[in-house]
């Protein structure tokens, strides 16, 4: 799981306490993903298992202030990582599918109109997130730009693809001389 | 707040009996000085059409367009002329720029043409140039701009002067991404200074920029989005 490997690329910069490292994450992915305090403990306690950070010596006595380091271990394991393309076999099994196709049978009327429900949240969604991209791009904030450019690009795939099933379904009510939708 | 732009019903058919077509049917938009409207829509669902009447270049068969509360339908040639080169500015996908002026002269070229005297159409064209942060190009000519500068000084030509409704026809086409996206910048820049803009295009993330998003299908308005809508 990438949280992991994003604390390890984190702490390559330098020992962090876990409160720094939430802190950072989010002002890089928070837009994207959300993370709690305590996800990070856990993760950290997981690295520190499998010998991947180490707690550093000077730390204090309070189990939850410790500051933590990269190992050896830690940086071949991200290395790997890096190098590796992530697997992106995804959504045979999507939730916006399975309701377009049910539609079908209710008819042509029906799952055009599921169709442009869907393509209105999908802009609305599309519209938040440019407000999002806007700050980030007057901040400055790369990371947190890379960020919502991926949910941008998402949210285009579903629109175009929306589009696309409007003009097939369209296409084919037509052709079976059924009642097109307006 | 009044709009600068108003399609009160508007119907346009082209074509007659077996042949006619409704390229729009019943279209009512309004836009308010400050806001940018984005009208998406497959090809042939009016969305030029519609950019067209806004503009003046074309009349409704039915219906009123207004602009800045004059009814176009009321004006005459030369008064729909006169309105179109004052207060309506245009950003098309080509950007008919002219190869043999600088970036400032193609500027202040509309400029001068509605009668303005050299010295002050250059000096409106600096200030729309400024504006689209090009100002240090003003001397370029369009061969020495890349396609995002030209673009950018096809903007700032559209809002030079008292233009106060800007219409925008794929104005991101010829554009890779990044280049769209500063020109979209710029075109949300210029509304939120007060311009009224209409965007026509068919990519959602560009649409996403607008205040509102307007579908058109088979002439007729069947969705809008807001940007102040609860998620």
């Amino acid at each position: 799981m990438s949280v992991k490997h994003a604390l390890l690329a984190l702490l390559e910069r330098g020992p962090r306490h876990g409160y720094g490292l939430k802190h950072e994450f989010e002002a890089r992915l928070g837009q994207a993903w959300p993370l709690n305090v305590g996800q990070v403990y856990t993760t950290l306690a997981r690295l520190e298992r499998d010998g991947l950070v180490a707690p550093e010596p000077q730390a204090g006595d309070d189990g939850e202030r410790r500051a933590f380091r990269i190992t050896g271990a830690g940086r071949a394991a991200l290395a790997e990582w890096l190098s590796a393309p992530v697997p992106r076999e995804l959504l045979a099994r999507d939730e916006l599918l399975v309701k377009v196709v049910a539609a079908l049978e209710e008819g042509a009327g029906a799952t055009i109109a599921v169709i442009r429900a869907q393509r209105t949240a999908t802009l609305e969604l599309l519209q938040r997130h440019a407000r999002v991209k806007a700050e980030a791009a007057r901040r400055g904030q790369l990371a947190r730009l890379l960020a919502v450019d991926l949910l941008i690009a998402h949210a285009e795939a579903d629109a175009t693809w929306l589009d696309r099933c409007e003009a097939r379904v369209t296409a084919t009510a037509g052709a079976a001389g059924g009642e097109g939708p307006r | 707040m009044t709009a600068m732009l108003e399609l009160d019903q508007v119907t346009r058919l082209f074509g007659s009996g077996r042949a006619e077509v409704r390229a729009l049917d019943g279209v009512s938009l309004r836009v308010a000085p400050g806001e940018l409207v984005a009208v998406m829509g497959p090809s042939g669902s009016g969305k030029s059409t519609l950019l067209n009447l806004a503009g003046g270049l074309d009349r409704p068969t039915a219906g009123r367009v207004l602009v800045d509360g004059t009814d176009l339908g009321a004006l005459d040639r030369r008064g729909l002329a006169a309105l179109r080169r004052r207060r309506v500015g245009y950003v098309f996908q080509d950007l008919n720029l002219l190869p043999g002026l600088t970036a400032a002269e193609n500027v202040a070229l509309p400029l001068e043409l509605d009668g303005a005297g050299t010295p002050k159409a250059r000096a409106g064209a600096l200030a729309a140039l400024d504006q689209v942060g090009l100002r240090e190009r003003a001397g370029a000519f369009p061969d020495q701009l890349s396609g995002g500068e030209r673009q950018q000084v096809a903007i700032a030509r559209a809002v030079a002067g008292q233009r106060a409704l800007l219409l925008a026809d794929e104005p991101t086409g010829a554009l890779d991404s990044l280049a769209g996206e500063t020109v979209l910048a710029l075109l949300r820049a210029r509304c939120d200074d007060g311009i009224a803009g209409v965007l026509v295009t068919h990519e959602a993330r560009y649409a996403a920029v607008a205040d509102r998003v307007v579908f058109l299908s088979d002439g007729r308005v069947v969705d809008q989005a807001t940007a102040g809508a609860t998620p």
